[in-house]
Protein backbone atom coordinates (compact mmCIF):
# COMPACT_ATOMS: atom_id res chain seq x y z
CA UNK A 1 0.00 0.00 0.00
CA UNK A 2 1.30 3.45 -0.86
CA UNK A 3 0.86 5.78 2.10
CA UNK A 4 -0.27 9.24 1.23
CA UNK A 5 1.97 12.06 2.42
CA UNK A 6 0.16 13.26 5.56
CA UNK A 7 0.36 16.92 4.55
CA UNK A 8 -2.03 16.51 1.59
CA UNK A 9 -5.60 15.34 2.27
CA UNK A 10 -7.59 12.89 0.16
CA UNK A 11 -9.02 15.77 -1.90
CA UNK A 12 -5.57 17.16 -2.71
CA UNK A 13 -5.73 20.07 -0.26
CA UNK A 14 -2.95 21.17 2.04
CA UNK A 15 -3.78 19.79 5.49
CA UNK A 16 -0.41 20.24 7.24
CA UNK A 17 2.83 21.81 6.05
CA UNK A 18 5.58 19.41 7.08
CA UNK A 19 8.17 19.44 4.28
CA UNK A 20 8.84 20.85 0.84
CA UNK A 21 9.89 17.34 -0.16
CA UNK A 22 6.67 15.79 -1.44
CA UNK A 23 4.92 19.10 -2.07
CA UNK A 24 3.72 19.30 -5.68
CA UNK A 25 4.86 22.22 -7.83
CA UNK A 26 1.29 23.46 -8.29
CA UNK A 27 0.83 23.60 -4.51
CA UNK A 28 4.05 25.60 -4.06
CA UNK A 29 2.96 28.02 -6.78
CA UNK A 30 -0.43 28.37 -5.14
CA UNK A 31 1.18 29.33 -1.83
CA UNK A 32 3.27 31.97 -3.62
CA UNK A 33 0.24 33.35 -5.52
CA UNK A 34 -1.85 33.47 -2.36
CA UNK A 35 0.97 35.21 -0.50
CA UNK A 36 1.07 37.97 -3.09
CA UNK A 37 -2.61 38.68 -2.41
CA UNK A 38 -1.84 38.94 1.32
CA UNK A 39 1.15 41.23 0.87
CA UNK A 40 -0.79 44.51 0.90
CA UNK A 41 -2.71 43.75 4.12
CA UNK A 42 0.03 45.46 6.17
CA UNK A 43 -0.66 48.70 4.28
CA UNK A 44 -4.41 48.80 4.91
CA UNK A 45 -6.33 50.90 7.41
CA UNK A 46 -7.47 47.64 8.99
CA UNK A 47 -4.43 45.33 9.06
CA UNK A 48 -6.41 42.22 9.85
CA UNK A 49 -8.44 39.71 7.89
CA UNK A 50 -11.13 37.57 9.52
CA UNK A 51 -10.21 34.17 8.06
CA UNK A 52 -8.94 32.58 11.30
CA UNK A 53 -11.30 34.43 13.63
CA UNK A 54 -12.08 32.25 16.62
CA UNK A 55 -9.30 29.74 15.81
CA UNK A 56 -6.57 28.93 18.33
CA UNK A 57 -3.01 28.80 17.08
CA UNK A 58 -0.38 27.35 19.41
CA UNK A 59 3.27 28.18 18.87
CA UNK A 60 5.10 25.10 20.16
CA UNK A 61 8.76 25.95 20.14
CA UNK A 62 10.68 23.07 21.67
CA UNK A 63 13.79 24.89 20.43
CA UNK A 64 14.17 28.64 20.83
CA UNK A 65 13.69 31.01 17.92
CA UNK A 66 12.36 34.46 18.66
CA UNK A 67 12.28 35.61 15.06
CA UNK A 68 10.47 32.70 13.42
CA UNK A 69 8.02 32.51 16.31
CA UNK A 70 7.30 36.23 16.04
CA UNK A 71 6.69 36.13 12.28
CA UNK A 72 4.26 33.22 12.72
CA UNK A 73 2.58 35.12 15.53
CA UNK A 74 2.18 38.24 13.40
CA UNK A 75 0.87 36.19 10.46
CA UNK A 76 -1.69 34.38 12.66
CA UNK A 77 -2.79 37.63 14.31
CA UNK A 78 -3.19 39.37 10.95
CA UNK A 79 -5.64 36.55 10.18
CA UNK A 80 -7.47 37.24 13.49
CA UNK A 81 -6.46 33.98 15.21
CA UNK A 82 -5.91 33.75 18.95
CA UNK A 83 -2.23 32.96 19.39
CA UNK A 84 -0.71 31.17 22.36
CA UNK A 85 3.05 31.02 22.78
CA UNK A 86 4.23 28.06 24.79
CA UNK A 87 7.77 27.99 26.01
CA UNK A 88 7.84 24.22 26.01
CA UNK A 89 11.56 23.84 26.58
CA UNK A 90 11.08 25.45 30.00
CA UNK A 91 7.93 23.61 31.02
CA UNK A 92 6.40 20.18 30.46
CA UNK A 93 9.24 18.63 28.49
CA UNK A 94 11.69 19.43 31.25
CA UNK A 95 9.36 17.79 33.76
CA UNK A 96 9.54 14.55 31.83
CA UNK A 97 6.28 14.62 29.89
CA UNK A 98 6.49 12.85 26.54
CA UNK A 99 6.05 14.82 23.31
CA UNK A 100 2.79 13.11 22.39
CA UNK A 101 1.35 13.53 25.89
CA UNK A 102 2.06 17.26 25.59
CA UNK A 103 0.32 17.28 22.19
CA UNK A 104 -2.72 15.37 23.49
CA UNK A 105 -3.08 17.83 26.34
CA UNK A 106 -2.92 20.84 24.07
CA UNK A 107 -5.33 19.24 21.57
CA UNK A 108 -7.72 18.74 24.50
CA UNK A 109 -7.62 22.52 24.97
CA UNK A 110 -9.31 22.75 21.53
CA UNK A 111 -6.29 23.89 19.57
CA UNK A 112 -6.83 24.31 15.82
CA UNK A 113 -3.26 24.69 14.67
CA UNK A 114 0.18 23.82 16.01
CA UNK A 115 3.28 25.60 14.76
CA UNK A 116 6.13 23.31 15.75
CA UNK A 117 9.86 23.95 16.07
CA UNK A 118 11.80 20.96 17.34
CA UNK A 119 15.45 19.92 17.55
CA UNK A 120 14.57 16.40 16.39
CA UNK A 121 14.13 15.81 12.66
CA UNK A 122 10.68 14.43 11.96
CA UNK A 123 8.98 15.64 15.16
CA UNK A 124 6.27 17.61 13.27
CA UNK A 125 5.57 14.50 11.13
CA UNK A 126 5.16 12.42 14.25
CA UNK A 127 2.79 14.99 15.76
CA UNK A 128 0.70 15.31 12.57
CA UNK A 129 0.41 11.55 12.17
CA UNK A 130 -0.52 11.13 15.82
CA UNK A 131 -3.26 13.78 15.57
CA UNK A 132 -4.60 12.31 12.32
CA UNK A 133 -4.69 8.80 13.83
CA UNK A 134 -6.61 10.12 16.80
CA UNK A 135 -9.07 11.82 14.44
CA UNK A 136 -8.19 15.28 15.74
CA UNK A 137 -8.88 18.12 13.34
CA UNK A 138 -5.68 19.96 14.24
CA UNK A 139 -3.27 21.23 11.62
CA UNK A 140 0.52 21.21 11.98
CA UNK A 141 3.07 23.57 10.45
CA UNK A 142 6.74 22.65 10.63
CA UNK A 143 8.67 25.73 11.74
CA UNK A 144 12.00 23.89 11.55
CA UNK A 145 12.85 20.34 12.63
CA UNK A 146 16.42 19.31 13.38
CA UNK A 147 18.53 19.12 10.25
CA UNK A 148 15.51 18.09 8.21
CA UNK A 149 13.39 20.95 6.84
CA UNK A 150 12.23 24.52 7.34
CA UNK A 151 9.49 24.68 4.71
CA UNK A 152 8.13 28.20 5.31
CA UNK A 153 11.66 29.63 5.04
CA UNK A 154 12.09 27.92 1.66
CA UNK A 155 8.70 29.21 0.50
CA UNK A 156 9.52 32.78 1.49
CA UNK A 157 12.91 32.43 -0.21
CA UNK A 158 11.13 31.22 -3.36
CA UNK A 159 8.72 34.15 -3.09
CA UNK A 160 11.65 36.58 -2.79
CA UNK A 161 13.42 35.04 -5.80
CA UNK A 162 10.25 35.18 -7.88
CA UNK A 163 9.67 38.80 -6.85
CA UNK A 164 13.12 39.92 -8.00
CA UNK A 165 13.88 37.45 -10.80
CA UNK A 166 10.41 36.48 -12.14
CA UNK A 167 11.35 33.27 -13.96
CA UNK A 168 12.86 30.30 -12.09
CA UNK A 169 13.73 28.39 -15.23
CA UNK A 170 16.64 30.60 -16.30
CA UNK A 171 18.41 30.99 -12.96
CA UNK A 172 21.69 29.99 -11.39
CA UNK A 173 21.31 29.84 -7.62
CA UNK A 174 24.14 29.31 -5.13
CA UNK A 175 23.77 28.10 -1.54
CA UNK A 176 26.82 29.10 0.45
CA UNK A 177 28.05 27.80 3.80
CA UNK A 178 27.02 25.12 6.25
CA UNK A 179 24.76 22.96 4.12
CA UNK A 180 25.45 19.85 6.20
CA UNK A 181 23.59 21.08 9.29
CA UNK A 182 21.12 23.37 7.53
CA UNK A 183 17.41 22.55 7.32
CA UNK A 184 17.02 25.80 5.37
CA UNK A 185 19.39 24.48 2.69
CA UNK A 186 17.57 21.16 2.47
CA UNK A 187 14.17 22.82 2.03
CA UNK A 188 15.63 25.31 -0.42
CA UNK A 189 17.16 22.59 -2.58
CA UNK A 190 13.74 20.92 -2.83
CA UNK A 191 11.87 24.14 -3.56
CA UNK A 192 14.34 25.33 -6.19
CA UNK A 193 14.51 22.03 -8.06
CA UNK A 194 10.71 21.59 -7.90
CA UNK A 195 10.20 25.08 -9.34
CA UNK A 196 12.51 24.27 -12.24
CA UNK A 197 15.74 26.13 -11.39
CA UNK A 198 18.19 24.52 -13.85
CA UNK A 199 21.40 25.18 -11.92
CA UNK A 200 21.71 24.95 -8.13
CA UNK A 201 25.21 25.18 -6.69
CA UNK A 202 26.47 24.24 -3.24
CA UNK A 203 29.51 26.17 -2.03
CA UNK A 204 31.38 25.45 1.20
CA UNK A 205 34.25 23.63 2.87
CA UNK A 206 34.20 19.84 2.48
CA UNK A 207 33.51 19.44 6.22
CA UNK A 208 30.20 21.36 5.90
CA UNK A 209 28.84 19.78 2.72
CA UNK A 210 26.89 16.53 2.98
CA UNK A 211 27.60 13.61 0.69
CA UNK A 212 25.22 13.01 -2.20
CA UNK A 213 24.64 16.60 -3.31
CA UNK A 214 25.67 15.74 -6.89
CA UNK A 215 23.12 12.93 -6.91
CA UNK A 216 20.47 15.56 -6.13
CA UNK A 217 21.55 17.45 -9.24
CA UNK A 218 23.65 20.08 -7.50
CA UNK A 219 27.07 21.34 -8.57
CA UNK A 220 29.56 21.38 -5.71
CA UNK A 221 32.31 24.00 -5.27
CA UNK A 222 34.87 24.45 -2.52
CA UNK A 223 36.25 27.65 -4.08
CA UNK A 224 33.65 30.38 -3.52
CA UNK A 225 34.91 32.58 -6.36
CA UNK A 226 34.51 29.83 -8.92
CA UNK A 227 31.19 28.83 -7.43
CA UNK A 228 29.74 32.34 -7.59
CA UNK A 229 30.73 32.93 -11.22
CA UNK A 230 27.67 34.17 -13.09
CA UNK A 231 25.08 33.27 -10.43
CA UNK A 232 21.81 35.24 -10.22
CA UNK A 233 20.88 34.44 -6.63
CA UNK A 234 23.14 33.88 -3.60
CA UNK A 235 21.63 32.29 -0.51
CA UNK A 236 24.00 32.66 2.42
CA UNK A 237 23.54 30.25 5.31
CA UNK A 238 24.16 31.06 8.93
CA UNK A 239 27.28 29.54 10.43
CA UNK A 240 26.30 28.20 13.81
CA UNK A 241 28.86 28.98 16.49
CA UNK A 242 28.84 25.44 17.84
CA UNK A 243 30.37 24.21 14.56
CA UNK A 244 33.53 26.03 15.46
CA UNK A 245 33.91 23.89 18.58
CA UNK A 246 33.29 20.62 16.75
CA UNK A 247 36.59 20.68 14.82
CA UNK A 248 34.74 21.22 11.53
CA UNK A 249 36.32 24.65 11.11
CA UNK A 250 39.55 26.20 12.31
CA UNK A 251 38.12 29.61 13.32
CA UNK A 252 35.53 32.24 12.42
CA UNK A 253 38.25 34.46 10.96
CA UNK A 254 39.53 31.64 8.78
CA UNK A 255 36.00 30.87 7.62
CA UNK A 256 35.33 34.51 6.78
CA UNK A 257 38.55 34.70 4.77
CA UNK A 258 37.55 31.75 2.59
CA UNK A 259 33.74 31.74 2.56
CA UNK A 260 32.55 35.07 3.96
CA UNK A 261 30.69 37.03 1.29
CA UNK A 262 32.64 40.21 0.64
CA UNK A 263 32.27 42.76 -2.16
CA UNK A 264 35.22 41.32 -4.08
CA UNK A 265 33.75 37.79 -4.00
CA UNK A 266 30.27 39.10 -4.87
CA UNK A 267 31.78 40.71 -7.98
CA UNK A 268 32.13 37.20 -9.48
CA UNK A 269 28.33 36.81 -9.55
CA UNK A 270 26.07 38.35 -12.19
CA UNK A 271 26.00 42.16 -11.83
CA UNK A 272 22.31 42.09 -10.85
CA UNK A 273 22.62 39.10 -8.50
CA UNK A 274 20.62 39.29 -5.29
CA UNK A 275 22.01 38.31 -1.87
CA UNK A 276 19.74 36.50 0.58
CA UNK A 277 20.18 35.31 4.17
CA UNK A 278 17.63 33.55 6.38
CA UNK A 279 18.88 35.38 9.48
CA UNK A 280 20.10 35.90 12.05
CA UNK A 281 23.28 37.07 10.29
CA UNK A 282 26.78 36.77 11.71
CA UNK A 283 28.45 39.86 10.28
CA UNK A 284 32.13 39.28 9.76
CA UNK A 285 31.67 35.49 9.77
CA UNK A 286 29.55 34.47 6.76
CA UNK A 287 28.82 37.93 5.38
CA UNK A 288 30.56 41.29 5.34
CA UNK A 289 28.57 44.33 6.49
CA UNK A 290 29.26 46.12 3.20
CA UNK A 291 27.39 43.32 1.36
CA UNK A 292 24.68 42.81 4.00
CA UNK A 293 23.81 46.51 3.83
CA UNK A 294 24.60 46.89 0.13
CA UNK A 295 22.26 47.43 -2.83
CA UNK A 296 22.17 43.76 -3.83
CA UNK A 297 21.02 42.50 -0.41
CA UNK A 298 17.30 41.65 -0.21
CA UNK A 299 17.47 40.29 3.33
CA UNK A 300 14.87 42.66 4.81
CA UNK A 301 12.50 42.01 1.87
CA UNK A 302 12.70 38.33 2.85
CA UNK A 303 11.43 39.25 6.32
CA UNK A 304 8.50 41.27 4.93
CA UNK A 305 7.56 38.58 2.40
CA UNK A 306 7.88 35.98 5.17
CA UNK A 307 4.80 37.36 6.94
CA UNK A 308 2.68 37.18 3.75
CA UNK A 309 3.93 33.66 2.94
CA UNK A 310 3.11 32.44 6.46
CA UNK A 311 -0.33 34.07 6.24
CA UNK A 312 -0.87 32.18 2.97
CA UNK A 313 0.17 28.86 4.53
CA UNK A 314 -2.03 29.35 7.61
CA UNK A 315 -4.94 30.56 5.46
CA UNK A 316 -4.64 27.56 3.12
CA UNK A 317 -4.42 24.85 5.76
CA UNK A 318 -6.78 26.13 8.44
CA UNK A 319 -10.03 26.07 6.45
CA UNK B 1 -6.03 18.22 -7.31
CA UNK B 2 -9.03 17.04 -9.24
CA UNK B 3 -11.20 19.73 -10.73
CA UNK B 4 -14.69 18.85 -11.71
CA UNK B 5 -15.47 19.76 -15.30
CA UNK B 6 -18.50 22.05 -15.52
CA UNK B 7 -21.55 20.28 -16.88
CA UNK B 8 -23.63 22.17 -19.39
CA UNK B 9 -27.27 22.33 -18.46
CA UNK B 10 -30.14 21.28 -20.73
CA UNK B 11 -30.98 23.84 -23.39
CA UNK B 12 -34.54 24.46 -22.16
CA UNK B 13 -33.19 26.85 -19.51
CA UNK B 14 -33.58 30.54 -20.30
CA UNK B 15 -30.80 32.06 -22.36
CA UNK B 16 -29.60 35.47 -21.24
CA UNK B 17 -28.31 38.02 -23.71
CA UNK B 18 -25.28 39.44 -21.86
CA UNK B 19 -24.68 42.16 -24.48
CA UNK B 20 -28.26 43.44 -24.19
CA UNK B 21 -27.91 43.41 -20.39
CA UNK B 22 -24.68 45.39 -20.69
CA UNK B 23 -26.28 48.02 -22.92
CA UNK B 24 -29.13 48.40 -20.47
CA UNK B 25 -26.75 48.70 -17.50
CA UNK B 26 -24.63 51.28 -19.33
CA UNK B 27 -27.57 53.48 -20.30
CA UNK B 28 -29.02 53.35 -16.77
CA UNK B 29 -25.70 54.37 -15.25
CA UNK B 30 -25.08 57.07 -17.85
CA UNK B 31 -28.41 58.82 -17.34
CA UNK B 32 -28.24 58.62 -13.54
CA UNK B 33 -24.67 59.92 -13.29
CA UNK B 34 -25.56 62.76 -15.66
CA UNK B 35 -28.71 63.68 -13.72
CA UNK B 36 -26.86 63.54 -10.39
CA UNK B 37 -23.73 65.24 -11.75
CA UNK B 38 -21.40 62.57 -10.33
CA UNK B 39 -18.07 61.10 -11.30
CA UNK B 40 -17.81 58.04 -9.08
CA UNK B 41 -14.99 55.51 -8.98
CA UNK B 42 -15.95 52.08 -10.31
CA UNK B 43 -14.69 49.11 -8.31
CA UNK B 44 -15.04 45.72 -10.00
CA UNK B 45 -15.18 42.51 -7.99
CA UNK B 46 -12.75 39.91 -9.44
CA UNK B 47 -13.08 38.40 -11.99
CA UNK B 48 -16.36 38.99 -13.87
CA UNK B 49 -17.10 42.27 -12.11
CA UNK B 50 -13.65 43.55 -13.07
CA UNK B 51 -14.39 42.95 -16.79
CA UNK B 52 -17.72 44.75 -16.52
CA UNK B 53 -16.15 47.67 -14.62
CA UNK B 54 -13.34 48.01 -17.20
CA UNK B 55 -15.84 48.25 -20.06
CA UNK B 56 -18.16 50.65 -18.20
CA UNK B 57 -15.22 52.90 -17.35
CA UNK B 58 -14.27 53.22 -21.03
CA UNK B 59 -17.86 53.67 -22.27
CA UNK B 60 -18.76 56.20 -19.56
CA UNK B 61 -15.51 58.12 -20.14
CA UNK B 62 -14.72 58.29 -16.44
CA UNK B 63 -11.33 59.83 -15.68
CA UNK B 64 -10.47 57.92 -12.50
CA UNK B 65 -9.00 54.45 -13.10
CA UNK B 66 -11.05 51.39 -12.14
CA UNK B 67 -10.41 49.70 -8.79
CA UNK B 68 -10.44 45.92 -8.34
CA UNK B 69 -11.65 44.09 -5.31
CA UNK B 70 -11.09 40.55 -4.09
CA UNK B 71 -13.89 39.11 -1.99
CA UNK B 72 -11.81 36.01 -1.08
CA UNK B 73 -10.59 37.16 2.33
CA UNK B 74 -14.06 37.93 3.67
CA UNK B 75 -16.08 35.06 2.30
CA UNK B 76 -18.36 33.35 4.80
CA UNK B 77 -17.82 29.90 3.25
CA UNK B 78 -14.06 29.85 4.02
CA UNK B 79 -14.59 27.20 6.71
CA UNK B 80 -16.24 24.87 4.16
CA UNK B 81 -14.40 25.64 0.95
CA UNK B 82 -11.05 27.08 2.04
CA UNK B 83 -9.20 29.78 0.16
CA UNK B 84 -9.86 29.78 -3.59
CA UNK B 85 -6.95 29.31 -5.98
CA UNK B 86 -5.69 32.31 -7.96
CA UNK B 87 -6.73 35.04 -5.55
CA UNK B 88 -6.24 38.33 -7.32
CA UNK B 89 -5.19 41.20 -5.06
CA UNK B 90 -7.36 44.20 -4.26
CA UNK B 91 -6.04 47.33 -5.96
CA UNK B 92 -7.73 50.64 -5.35
CA UNK B 93 -6.66 53.70 -7.39
CA UNK B 94 -7.97 56.25 -4.87
CA UNK B 95 -8.16 56.69 -1.14
CA UNK B 96 -11.39 54.97 -0.14
CA UNK B 97 -11.93 57.45 2.68
CA UNK B 98 -14.88 59.70 1.76
CA UNK B 99 -14.93 58.42 -1.85
CA UNK B 100 -18.04 58.02 -4.06
CA UNK B 101 -17.87 54.38 -5.18
CA UNK B 102 -19.90 52.04 -7.35
CA UNK B 103 -19.21 48.37 -6.70
CA UNK B 104 -19.57 46.39 -9.94
CA UNK B 105 -20.24 42.66 -10.24
CA UNK B 106 -21.36 40.34 -13.01
CA UNK B 107 -24.11 38.39 -11.22
CA UNK B 108 -26.06 39.21 -8.06
CA UNK B 109 -27.44 36.06 -6.43
CA UNK B 110 -27.33 35.38 -2.66
CA UNK B 111 -25.67 38.72 -1.89
CA UNK B 112 -22.82 37.03 -0.04
CA UNK B 113 -20.12 38.12 -2.50
CA UNK B 114 -21.32 41.73 -2.31
CA UNK B 115 -21.25 41.50 1.49
CA UNK B 116 -17.67 40.14 1.41
CA UNK B 117 -16.70 42.86 -1.09
CA UNK B 118 -18.09 45.59 1.18
CA UNK B 119 -16.08 44.24 4.11
CA UNK B 120 -12.94 44.20 1.98
CA UNK B 121 -13.64 47.80 0.90
CA UNK B 122 -14.09 49.00 4.48
CA UNK B 123 -10.71 47.53 5.46
CA UNK B 124 -9.28 50.35 3.33
CA UNK B 125 -11.31 53.23 4.78
CA UNK B 126 -14.80 54.71 5.13
CA UNK B 127 -16.32 55.63 1.78
CA UNK B 128 -18.87 58.46 1.54
CA UNK B 129 -21.19 56.26 -0.51
CA UNK B 130 -21.16 52.78 -2.06
CA UNK B 131 -23.70 51.66 -4.64
CA UNK B 132 -24.00 48.35 -6.42
CA UNK B 133 -24.20 47.80 -10.19
CA UNK B 134 -24.65 44.30 -11.66
CA UNK B 135 -24.98 42.89 -15.14
CA UNK B 136 -27.59 40.34 -14.05
CA UNK B 137 -29.75 39.97 -10.94
CA UNK B 138 -30.95 36.38 -10.68
CA UNK B 139 -32.87 36.74 -7.40
CA UNK B 140 -32.42 34.21 -4.57
CA UNK B 141 -31.09 36.72 -2.05
CA UNK B 142 -30.00 35.41 1.36
CA UNK B 143 -28.89 38.79 2.71
CA UNK B 144 -30.54 42.25 2.73
CA UNK B 145 -28.65 43.53 -0.33
CA UNK B 146 -30.01 45.04 -3.53
CA UNK B 147 -28.40 46.67 -6.56
CA UNK B 148 -29.32 50.18 -7.68
CA UNK B 149 -28.19 49.48 -11.25
CA UNK B 150 -29.19 46.20 -12.91
CA UNK B 151 -28.64 45.19 -16.55
CA UNK B 152 -31.14 42.32 -16.59
CA UNK B 153 -33.35 40.41 -14.17
CA UNK B 154 -33.44 36.64 -14.68
CA UNK B 155 -35.15 33.87 -12.76
CA UNK B 156 -33.06 30.72 -12.29
CA UNK B 157 -33.35 27.67 -10.09
CA UNK B 158 -30.81 27.50 -7.29
CA UNK B 159 -28.25 24.87 -8.42
CA UNK B 160 -27.57 26.46 -11.81
CA UNK B 161 -24.60 28.84 -11.90
CA UNK B 162 -24.67 31.84 -14.18
CA UNK B 163 -21.10 32.41 -15.39
CA UNK B 164 -19.89 35.39 -17.41
CA UNK B 165 -17.40 34.86 -20.24
CA UNK B 166 -15.53 37.44 -22.29
CA UNK B 167 -14.26 36.89 -25.84
CA UNK B 168 -11.17 38.35 -27.51
CA UNK B 169 -13.20 41.36 -28.73
CA UNK B 170 -14.36 42.14 -25.19
CA UNK B 171 -17.92 40.92 -25.81
CA UNK B 172 -19.82 39.26 -22.99
CA UNK B 173 -21.83 36.06 -22.92
CA UNK B 174 -23.45 34.07 -20.14
CA UNK B 175 -23.37 30.31 -19.77
CA UNK B 176 -25.10 28.08 -17.27
CA UNK B 177 -23.19 25.52 -15.22
CA UNK B 178 -23.88 23.21 -12.32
Amino acid sequence: MIRRHPQIDSEGRLRHLLSIDGLPKAMIERVLDTASAFLDVSGRTVKKLPLLRGRSVFNLFFENSTRTRTTFEIAAQRLSADVFNLNISASSASKGESLLDTIDNLAAMNADLFIVRHAQSGAPFLIAQHLDERGKDVHVVNAGDGRHEHPTQALLDAYTIRHFKKDFTRLRVALVGDILHSRVARSNIHVLTTLGVPEVRAIGPATLLPAGLEAMGLQVFHDIRRGLEGVDVIIMLRLQNERMRGALLPSAQEYFKHYGLTADKLAYAAPDAIVMHPGPMNRGVEIDSAVADGPQAVILSQVTFGIAVRMAVLGMIAA
Amino acid sequence: MVEKAPRELPSDLPSIDAEAAYRSLLSGLRSTLLAENRTPVLVGIHSGGAWVADRLQADLGLSTPVGYLSSAFHRDDYGRRGLPANIKPTTLPVDVEAADLILVDDVLFTGRTARAGLNELFDHGRPARVELAVLADRGGRELPISARFVGAHVALNAPAQLVLAIDTHGHFSFRLET
